[in-house]
């Protein structure tokens, strides 16, 4: 008989990992694996030809011009000299059976396990021919950051910012404190409306506008236009009218980074990669793998706090806590696998305002301000759902967050029983304002093929159906 | 005397040496309740839990009438400190002070005095060169930090002698008012308070007519979104500092040499590995803090913890020396590892009421010790354990005698 801790010992000592991703969470996971004693072959692939960076201060010192792209390198934690880094060379596929990394320059590394910490990539302006005008950024990589650091440094005369979400609303407002005109439009009625909800989201917009934006909700950009030499002049809103702008940075959120495990058969698609709260991969009929795990912006796993719904983060700690619990299962036995279950938090700064979060506010239907004040922007907002509190954000409160992080972890009432002092008295729920569930999606994933019970399973669709429909919905707003 | 309750016995000066052992005994029931309505809190994530917790109160006023320390603040000709107030009123009040300590508003400030730190202890230890036993205390560990925060906010250093000994007995004042004995501290505490608060305000108006570019002067001069300080608030708030930026200082030298001499092997090997001191000094703060317990705060509502409800008005007795050695937290607590990694201690507490002078005390306590390791030759420690303060909150030696064979130039 073949005994598990055998097996498991051998796999320490002369099995073969592959991690796809070279950012946090892939770093943070290869640092585990050698520290939890993986001495075998360790294989890291990543797209971008950089070392494991940084992305928060991209946005944020960065743009400002306080650090350098180049300077964002993340800090080793253990010394990893010993690990095969293929930088600079895409995952392009995965065969499961084969147990193969197929990679973009035609070679492919074998593997015993595999950590897919892929993540996400910005989601350009949709229409190709202006999104290639000279003066249309995104802001995903370092190379991103620099090269919009450096437009800025010219002072352009208008910058225009298609969203306003947590990126944005920071690009914004470094463009402010750089002096800039800015101008924002944002879909929804308020900035950060999927994240903290249209109520509190209304109060990050008076931040803007106290802040010079010219913040404009409930439109869209229509187009972009460009001059002879392909230079962007103008943009063209929803609302019919026109703006010359020299810079328009598309912040419309990310698409995650799964394409390449089409055929895979994983339970992958554009809402990520789902795994259990072990990290461990779904196949496509959702029956869970043993070898591959998932972890970071890519990964899509269940959350006791939140109904076990499949929700995905693209939050600094999440990539984090979830690469060191795959990283951990990956070379544990059963006994001692260890759920990834801890509880959302993230951070910005925009317009002199820190803003932290805990829980997961859009699951809320509720939210309520516990403690400050709103006209100063110094608050802490507590989130509701069904009579449970579920979340909490502050703006500049954030030292009482570990407060509300404990009662969202004991699934205390809500509203919350109130604080001592700074409290606006009564306590006042009002709705969260979080904008209906997601969007229909346009490109269906998934069907079931075959009849007898041994034959049926989940298969790809390689021509999409005539009328859409959503295969998965909630979790991420 | 038989049937003391631990958190008595921890006050007692008969264990002041060596408390860790009732700190030990005391985590046993991590809210624990005696018979004076005192609640002491001693697991690290208790502690935790409750310097975050906004039904807690930093402000002495919260407490009953019959409290000694609330008749104290009632006496009182100054007005509590920010350190002592709750939000919104402490918040506006650190935010006006904060400017003036660090950044934004203030950049580097704490970071460029490095060299004058450095140039100030090799002075110290310059003028002992003939000696072959110092005490640290008097000689090192206390004129140093004086020095630093008289020069920051703008006190003639040579008024030392003036606000020495009201500054010991405010400190001392921070105890619980434990029995009769507790009581006359606290009124010794009260009156020095005055006396210091007279003190500061004749400075302040020298201040006000003349300002330099010290700390007080800008404090003054300073507007921001939140207005001014009043004169209530900087009289309080420069008598906070003064006490604050120094007698802790003190405690965390003395007991970092103290800590050093009886690991002598830590010590060579700083002499060697300089940088060693940033681990080592946060290491020093988990391991002896200077602040053993916060003693200020109130509970507002009645607050369940763990099953155990602490009444609305009790006194509630942080343990940070006790959360700091919490075994459930720190692996083998009781050991003194000077590149511990994790190290989230308590030593400067946590939550909005964050130690204000935290960036400035590591600065001098990784310069002073360094300087120690650098030039001490053959350190020796004279009296095992030295004879220690009176205060229960603010631990520290009164005396470190050391025996040297010299002091490298």
């Amino acid at each position: 008989m073949v005994h598990r801790a055998d097996v498991l010992q051998s796999f320490k000592k002369n099995g073969s990992i592959v991690i796809v991703g070279a950012s946090l969470a892939g770093l943070r996971a290869t640092e585990v694996l050698r520290k939890e004693g993986f001495a075998g072959r360790l294989t890291v692939i990543g797209d971008e030809p950089y070392e494991p960076y940084d992305r928060p201060p991209l946005s944020k010192q960065v743009l400002a011009g306080w650090v350098e792209a180049e300077h964002t390198t993340l800090p080793r934690q253990h010394p990893l000299d010993d690990v095969d880094w293929r930088l600079g060379i895409a995952a392009t596929g995965l065969d499961l059976r084969a147990r193969e990394v197929h990679l973009a320059d035609g070679q492919s590394v074998d593997f015993d396990r595999m950590l897919i910490a892929t993540g996400v990539r910005a989601r350009h302006w949709p229409k190709e021919d202006e999104a290639r005008l000279a003066g249309v950024f995104v802001v995903r990589t370092r190379d991103d950051a620099r090269l919009l650091r450096q437009k800025l440094e010219t002072k352009p005369r208008h910058v225009l910012i298609v969203g306003a979400g947590f990126t944005g609303s920071e690009m914004a407002s470094v463009c402010r404190d750089l002096g800039l005109t800015v101008t924002v439009t944002e879909r929804s009625a308020s900035p950060l409306i999927g994240a903290l909800g249209g109520e509190i989201g209304s109060i990050a917009g008076d931040l803007q506008r106290q802040h010079g934006v010219d913040l404009r909700c409930n439109t869209t950009v229509t187009a972009l236009e460009g001059d002879a030499e392909r230079t962007l002049r103008r943009a063209h809103f929803s609302d019919g009218s026109t703006l010359d702008v020299d810079v328009a940075v598309i912040a419309l959120g990310s698409i995650r980074n799964t394409e390449w495990l089409r055929g895979s058969r994983l339970a992958a698609g554009q809402l990520g990669v789902a795994c259990d709260a072990g990290c461990r991969a779904f196949d496509i009929n959702g029956i869970i793998t043993d070898d591959i795990f998932v972890a970071g912006d890519v990964a899509r796993f269940p959350h006791p706090l939140y109904a076990y719904q499949l929700i995905a983060l693209e939050h600094w700690g999440n990539a984090v806590a979830q690469a060191e619990a795959a990283a951990h299962n990956m070379v544990n036995s059963e006994a001692e696998r260890r759920p990834h279950i801890s509880i959302p938090a993230f951070w910005s700064i925009q317009f002199g305002v820190n803003i932290k979060s805990v829980g997961l506010p859009p699951f809320a239907d509720q939210v309520v301000i516990m403690q400050g004040s709103v006209e100063q922007h110094r608050f802490v907002a507590a989130y509701g759902h069904k009579g449970r509190t579920v979340a909490a954000v502050s703006f500049n409160q954030g030292r009482w967050l570990p407060y509300y992080e404990r009662l969202i972890a004991s699934a205390a009432a809500f509203p919350p029983t109130p604080p001592a002092y700074d409290v606006p008295i009564p306590l006042h729920p009002v709705p969260a304002k979080f904008p209906a569930a997601n969007a229909p999606t346009s490109t269906p994933t998934i069907a079931l093929t075959g009849y007898a019970p041994d034959e049926i399973c989940a298969t790809y669709l390689e021509e999409p159906p005539m009328t859409p429909v959503t295969v998965e919905s909630g979790g991420k707003a | 005397m038989a049937g003391k309750s631990l958190f008595q016995q921890v006050n007692d000066y008969a264990h002041r040496a060596n408390p860790y052992p009732l700190y030990a005994e005391m985590r046993k029931t991590p809210v624990l309740g005696d018979e004076d309505g005192n609640y002491a809190v001693s697991s690290y994530r208790l502690i935790t839990e409750l310097l975050h917790d906004p039904r807690l109160s930093s402000d002495i006023r919260a407490r009953p009438p019959d409290d000694p320390k609330q008749q104290a603040v009632a006496q009182s000709s100054i007005s509590p400190a920010f350190i002592r107030t709750d939000p919104p009123e402490h918040d506006r009040l650190r935010r006006m002070l904060t400017r003036q300590f660090g950044p934004p508003h203030t950049v580097g400030m704490i970071d460029n005095m490095r060299g004058d730190l450095e140039k100030y202890v090799n002075g110290l230890l310059d003028r002992m060169q003939d000696r072959k036993q110092i005490d640290i205390v008097d000689d090192y560990a206390y004129p140093f930090p004086v020095d630093v925060i008289c020069k920051l906010l703008g006190i003639p250093p040579e008024d030392e002698k003036r606000f020495h000994g009201w500054a010991e007995d405010i400190a001392f004042s921070l105890d619980p008012a434990i029995g009769e004995e507790g009581r006359k501290l606290i009124a010794k505490g009260l009156v020095a308070r005055n006396e210091l608060g007279q003190y500061m305000r004749a400075l302040i108006d020298v201040h006000r007519k003349q300002p330099g570019n010290d700390m007080l002067s800008r404090l003054i001069t300073d507007s921001s979104a939140d207005g001014r300080l009043t004169e209530e608030e900087l009289v309080s708030s420069s008598v906070t500092l003064l006490i604050a930026g120094h007698e802790t200082t003190v405690n965390l030298i003395t007991n970092g040499t103290l800590t050093l001499l009886r690991n002598p092997d830590v010590f060579e090997r700083l002499r060697h590995e300089p940088d060693l001191i940033i681990p080592l000094v946060e290491e020093t703060l988990r391991f002896e803090p200077p602040v053993q317990f916060n003693s200020q705060r109130t509970a507002l509502a009645d607050i369940t913890i763990d099953g155990v409800t602490i009444p609305k008005g009790a006194p509630v007795y942080l343990m940070i020396a006790a959360g700091n050695r919490d075994p459930v937290r720190f692996n083998e607590p009781d050991r003194f590892i000077p590149d511990r990694e994790d190290n989230q201690h308590l030593g400067f507490g946590s939550g909005i009421h964050y130690c204000f002078g935290a960036p400035l005390a590591r600065v001098e306590v990784q310069i002073a010790l360094n300087a120690l390791a650098r030039r001490l030759i053959n350190p020796r420690l004279v009296v095992d354990p030295p004879p220690y303060r009176q205060s229960a909150v603010l631990r520290g030696p009164r005396h470190l005698l050391v025996d040297v064979d010299g002091i490298k130039p």
